[in-house]
């Protein structure tokens, strides 16, 4: 009885999700309402800009990657920066714990 | 972690799934221009297919692949490549990380870009990869492991 409940919800909420995901619009072009925005400063969002000159500028076809390692490069930079802190802190941290164990054992 | 047995079946299949993990993880990164993917994705893959290894096999088989030392510094290296790319970029007269500026011959601007964004790929995927293998050995490190 309430397996099928469960069942019968996410069949609703799957044909929700699919009836809102076929009015979205198409990904990519141009023209759609969200790239043409203006923000608080009326300036154009940058959406518009990416598409339509991501592949002139790095001559890469997915906009994506053009945006992640060349328009906002500082950004991924930072990323990687707290990558690698993330990973010493582990280092230093479990080393550390490590040591202390075995010293209070001895 | 528990003591592990060696076990032939789980070493094989290890052994047939990490070489095609790890050239995945090279298809991810460097393929990353044309379809998803990218430098983390890529990183994590090829550190999947290393601790694959790790984990099927015991201590003595697994540092036959990346070392317990050289984690740490592969992941600097991972870092600086990105770094030292931006650096090469300010030297030559642009911004921080403005890859027109590269100094390869022969090429055009956005040439120069699209393998400006392969090269710090390539050294996030390194970092990336580095950093997941470093935190899986300091884990298991005195621990029943091989």
């Amino acid at each position: 009885m309430q397996k099928g409940l469960k069942i019968l919800l996410l069949i609703l909420f799957a044909a929700i999700m699919i009836f809102a995901a076929s009015d979205l619009p198409f990904r990519g072009d141009p023209d759609n309402r969200m790239h043409a925005e203006r923000s608080v400063n009326n300036t154009r969002v940058i959406g518009n800009y990416a598409i339509q000159n991501a592949y002139r500028d790095a001559h890469t076809p997915n906009i994506v990657t053009v945006i992640l390692g060349d328009y906002r490069s500082v950004d991924t930079f930072g990323e990687q920066i707290v990558i690698y802190t993330a990973g010493l802190i582990t280092l230093l941290v479990l080393r550390r714990t490590r040591r202390l164990g075995r010293s209070s054992a001895l | 972690m528990r003591r592990q047995f060696e076990s032939p079946i789980v070493l094989l299949g290890a052994r047939l799934l990490s070489p095609y993990i790890m050239v995945f993880g090279w298809y991810v990164i460097f393929f990353g221009h044309y379809s998803p993917g990218g430098g983390f994705q890529g990183g994590a893959l090829l550190a999947a297919s290393v601790l694959l290894m790790r984990v099927a096999s015991g201590r003595r088989i697994s540092r036959l692949q990346i070392q317990e030392f050289a984690t740490t510094p592969l992941a600097v290296v991972g870092v600086l490549i990105y770094f030292a790319t931006g650096l090469t970029a300010m030297a030559m007269g642009g911004y921080f990380l403005d890859y027109g500026q590269l100094p390869i011959p022969g090429l055009e601007p956005d040439m120069l870009r699209y393998y400006g964004i392969l090269i710090i790929e390539v050294g996030i995927g390194l970092a990336v990869m580095a950093i997941l293998i470093m935190i899986f050995d300091n884990m298991v490190k005195g621990e029943d492991y091989g």
